[in-house]
């Protein structure tokens, strides 16, 4: 009788797709963990694909292979991500929504960089300056006439040049994070924790102002 | 700038003071959170603070979106 297998066979519960057991195999060696990798490779393009094509209004210049070769591209990188990370699945959700989130995040960020590729991002500090004669047109009232110099004010005297920057180019410019990221040699969650306490501070701001409550 | 394009200037560059997660933090957890929804679980109560960060991060949310999407219609093929 065979011993305990301590990096078991788990192929022949792959027959029963609920089960969702195959992703065992990535830790194995050889011929079943090639497998296995194939397997995950079909499972993130099928996400990957299907995101660019969601974004595909955002990249009208690109071609039906151009878009394909992206998803690829984007699918290439989830199965590195995934791999790399296999120890943060928890079992918490299917194995196949784990893995989705992967190819959605690689693809998303990839149509959003190249949807931008070419393009300025304005980060001149006095460009947020706009904002309040932007919003004062005729139907706006002297309440948010007001709200909105407290705002200006805030942007002005209570940011830092970094928080001014990110909150104005992601919220006013409507440069997605991701781009905002690449162009200044940050990541999402750095320039996303920029943001946060940039709106913390112009609340602080606008409260000392009298407006409690904005919205 | 209408009413209601002010209003959401406004919303963006204030945000709330809701507690919410970081973009990290709603990766982290975002599969679980849609595989919630979908079984109409409240994964508002059960994975509190993404809802926040949705709200405040446009790139997170559309990724919520599209992980939704992609499952419900996996669901219906």
């Amino acid at each position: 009788m065979a011993g305990p297998d301590t990096n078991p066979d788990v192929s022949v519960l792959a027959a029963a797709p609920a089960l969702e057991e195959w992703h065992l195999d990535l830790r194995a060696q050889g011929a079943r963990r090639e497998a296995a990798v194939g397997r995950l490779h079909a499972l993130l393009l099928r996400a990957a694909r299907f995101e660019v094509f969601r974004r595909r209004s955002s990249l009208p210049e690109l071609s039906a292979a151009e878009l394909d070769e992206l998803a690829q591209d984007a699918a290439g990188d989830a199965a590195v991500s995934v791999l790399r990370r296999l120890d943060d699945f928890r079992g918490e959700s299917s194995f196949r929504t784990w893995a989705y989130k992967f190819a959605l995040l690689e693809a998303a960020v990839k149509v959003r960089r190249r949807a931008w590729r070419g393009r300025e991002v304005t980060l001149e500090p006095d460009r947020w300056a706009s904002l309040p004669h932007n919003g004062a047109g005729p139907e706006t009232g002297a309440e948010d006439a007001a709200l909105l110099a407290a705002i200006r004010e805030g942007i002005e005297t209570a940011l830092t040049p970094r928080q001014r920057q990110v909150l104005v180019a992601v919220v006013l410019r409507g440069v997605p994070i991701d781009v905002l990221a690449e162009r200044l040699g940050s990541n999402r969650n750095a320039l996303y924790k920029v943001l946060h306490d940039a709106r913390r501070r112009l609340r602080a701001h606008v409260a000392a102002a009298g407006y409690a409550e904005t919205r | 700038m209408s009413g209601r394009g002010l209003d959401q200037a406004v919303r963006g560059l204030l945000g709330s003071d809701e507690p919410e997660l970081d973009c990290d933090g709603c990766f982290a957890v975002l599969d679980r959170y849609v595989e919630l929804e979908l079984a109409g679980a409240p994964a508002d109560d059960l994975v509190p603070g993404l809802r926040a960060h949705f709200a405040g991060c446009p790139a997170c949310a559309e990724e919520h979106e599209s992980l939704r999407a992609l499952l419900e219609l996996e669901s219906v093929a």
